[in-house]
């Protein structure tokens, strides 16, 4: 029907309408508004306020601020485990046979009756934004650099208490016999980083692209994007333990 | 001038070849457990201690953390005691000082030992302190309390009572902050939801009273074991004061526990639930139904009750039992929150549990601990005995 049409209609007034399309259309609106109002009531929030589980915003940080806010993205169903990344971060920052500074899970997720997936999950030191091994060492011995974000060692004021080590919920810190200290990924700051290269050892080495390295307050770049694309789902791990990781996992 | 005075409290007739075989045998244990420590900084503590990067704490810590929370039990206790007075528990205060003393730096040794590099320690806990660090506030609570502890017991020794008391306050301040503290290290790791939650640092403070009463009971009764001494009335009142204020706090631990346990399964994380579900029926069940609950719990309960807290043996037996299930429990507690994998439920080789048993070298540090405090008590009573039967004066 053409609107211009539809305004010369006269009109015929409510009291000519059946009573049973009013209560059908009042049913319709009740049904539309409880949805709304029932869904706000049970869940005790505002909706407009509530957000989805797996979000970017709720789980990891929606704030950037270091310069260059350090982050490492994952795309896990890339993942082979050909373990390139272990032996270019072994390689690089001299990493004893008995730790590891990276590593690669590896699960099953249940694809239907007898079906099962094989899903590889590589995984580091998050460098946290709310870093608990950071909050609890005694001497200042592991710090959160203020530039760059990054989860730091300082080896020669570790008093090997492993405090650090307990209080991570990532297992990503083990005791280096040699320094006596804690050791764990640092971006390879020291190793690469600080020498002007622009990415880790573990994600130059990458042949599948899972590991994409950059800079978060940096709305260009490519961790930018990938952690805000609208049509993904990104997530961090262990997200209840509040530490705000600005490691991010999706799927590709 | 100091000599002088220190002569006058010698007890040499405690010096018997029973006593003096046991101090010998508790040296021995002292000795090898420094021994096996120093070791350890040459070997490396990975080598000789079972702790590994998923379960970098074992029973050092836990035996540290038992010696420590016994400590601010007795040093809480003597105070408490003199300051507001209304129990009978005072004439019990002056070797409770010392064993608050003794067990707080017996369980320093063996944290020395476990703590890779405490000459960093020494260094960079001054020059670098981190003011969010619960461990750091620990340490230096600790370590205060020691000094006034220290200081108190010297007071006392010189008949300087008025001045050992305000210093014993302040030791008593130190040592509630520094349990506080304790329990804060476990309390705030959401990394590991056994431990943590707002029930923890409370609960080591209750600890520290059961444990603390235990070891007054059981010292006093060994003290007069080995004079083969019958206690005087007031010794005895204190020693029923002190069981009395064992059961009540043992009661009140068994409640915690309880609760404790029933929480984890009423909702929650896995990792929580896994934990709790190790103490209950997985790796540490035997530790936990037997030596903790069993022993360490309901037994003594029991015994306290039907005896009517009467029975000088019966109290000591109760106290002994205590402090065994006190000793597990933090073992307990301290694997316990470990056992699950970070990763669980990410990684499909991981275990359900990791595997930690403490290795014969953790336990000789340990016995190294309860070597010192077995030594300095006998020696105490050797070369302090007179102070400690010095009724009422603190």
């Amino acid at each position: 029907m053409n609107i211009n049409e539809l305004e010369k209609l006269q009109n015929e007034g409510i009291d000519k309408l059946p009573s049973i399309e009013r209560r059908t259309f009042l049913k319709a609106g009740l049904a539309i508004t409880g949805v709304f109002m029932g869904g706000t009531v049970l869940s005790l929030t505002l909706a407009g306020k509530s957000q989805a589980k797996v979000s970017t915003e709720s789980n990891g940080t929606s704030s950037f601020p270091y310069s260059p806010h350090y982050s490492m993205v994952m795309r896990q169903n890339r993942c082979i485990d050909c373990e390139r990344c272990k032996e270019a971060c072994v390689k690089t920052n001299h990493v004893p046979s008995y730790g590891y500074r990276t590593t690669i899970l590896e699960n099953y997720k249940i694809t239907g009756p007898e079906e099962t997936e094989r899903i590889f999950m590589p995984v580091l030191c998050n460098h946290c934004n709310r870093p608990p091994c950071v909050r609890v060492c005694p001497t200042k011995a592991t710090y959160k650099d203020k530039k760059t974000g990054i989860v730091m060692m300082d080896s020669k004021k570790c008093i090997g208490c492993k405090t650090c080590m307990a209080a991570c919920p990532y297992n990503a810190r083990y005791f280096n016999e040699e320094t006596r200290a804690i050791d764990k990924c640092n971006f390879c700051f020291d190793t690469r980083l600080s020498k002007g290269k622009k990415d880790t050892a573990c994600v130059e080495a990458c042949p599948a692209d899972v590991r994409i390295f950059g800079d978060l307050s940096d709305t260009d770049s490519e961790v930018y994007k990938l952690i805000h694309a609208a049509d993904k789902i990104v997530w961090v791990l262990r997200p209840e333990t509040g530490a705000l990781p600005n490691v991010y996992y999706m799927n590709d | 001038m100091a000599s002088f005075s220190l002569a006058a409290f010698n007890e040499p007739e405690v010096a018997t070849p029973g006593t003096n075989l046991l101090t010998g045998l508790f040296g021995m244990l002292f000795v090898a457990g420094i021994g096996v420590g120093l070791y350890g900084f040459i070997a490396g503590h990975e080598h000789i201690y079972n702790n590994t990067r998923e379960v970098p704490w074992g029973l050092l810590i836990s035996t540290y953390a038992f010696f420590a929370i016994t400590s601010t039990g007795l040093c809480l206790l003597a105070a408490i005691s003199h300051v507001f007075g209304g129990n009978k528990i005072a004439p019990l205060a002056n070797r409770m000082v010392w064993l608050s003393l003794i067990t707080l730096i017996s369980g320093f040794i063996v944290i020395g030992m476990e703590i890779e590099n405490p000459w960093r320690m020494a260094i960079w806990n001054v020059i670098s302190p981190n003011p969010t660090s619960n461990i750091w506030w620990m340490g230096t609570l600790y370590g205060m309390a020691i000094g006034f502890v220290v200081l108190e017991f010297w007071l006392i020794l010189m008949r300087q009572f008025k001045l050992a008391l305000v210093l014993g306050i302040f030791g008593a301040l130190a040592e509630i902050a520094a349990n506080s503290c304790l329990g804060g290290v476990f309390a705030t790791l959401p990394s590991h939801p056994f431990w943590y939650g707002g029930q923890l640092p409370v609960f080591f403070l209750g600890c520290a009273f059961t444990s603390g009463a235990a070891a007054a009971i059981l010292f006093t009764h060994f003290a007069h074991v080995i004079r083969r001494k019958k206690m005087d009335e007031t010794m005895y009142n204190g020693v029923q004061a002190a069981a009395k204020v064992l059961l009540l706090m043992l009661i009140l631990i068994g409640v915690a526990t309880w609760w404790k346990m029933v929480s984890f399964f009423v909702g929650g994380t896995d990792a929580g639930r896994l934990a709790a579900q190790a103490l209950i029926s997985g790796p540490l069940s035997t530790n936990f139904w037997v030596l903790e609950v069993a022993i360490g719990l309901v037994a003594p309960i029991l015994l306290l009750a039907v005896t009517r807290v009467r029975n000088v043996a019966a109290m000591s037996a109760a106290a002994l039992m205590t402090l065994i299930g006190m000793f597990i429990a933090r073992m307990d507690m301290v694997i316990a929150g470990q056992l699950v994998p970070q990763y669980a439920g990410m990684d499909s080789s991981l275990p359900t549990y990791l595997n930690y048993m403490p290795s014969g070298y953790e336990w000789i540090v340990a016995l190294g601990g309860i070597g010192l405090t077995g030594l300095a008590f006998l020696l105490g009573e050797r070369f302090f005995g007179k102070t400690f039967a010095d009724h009422g004066n603190h």
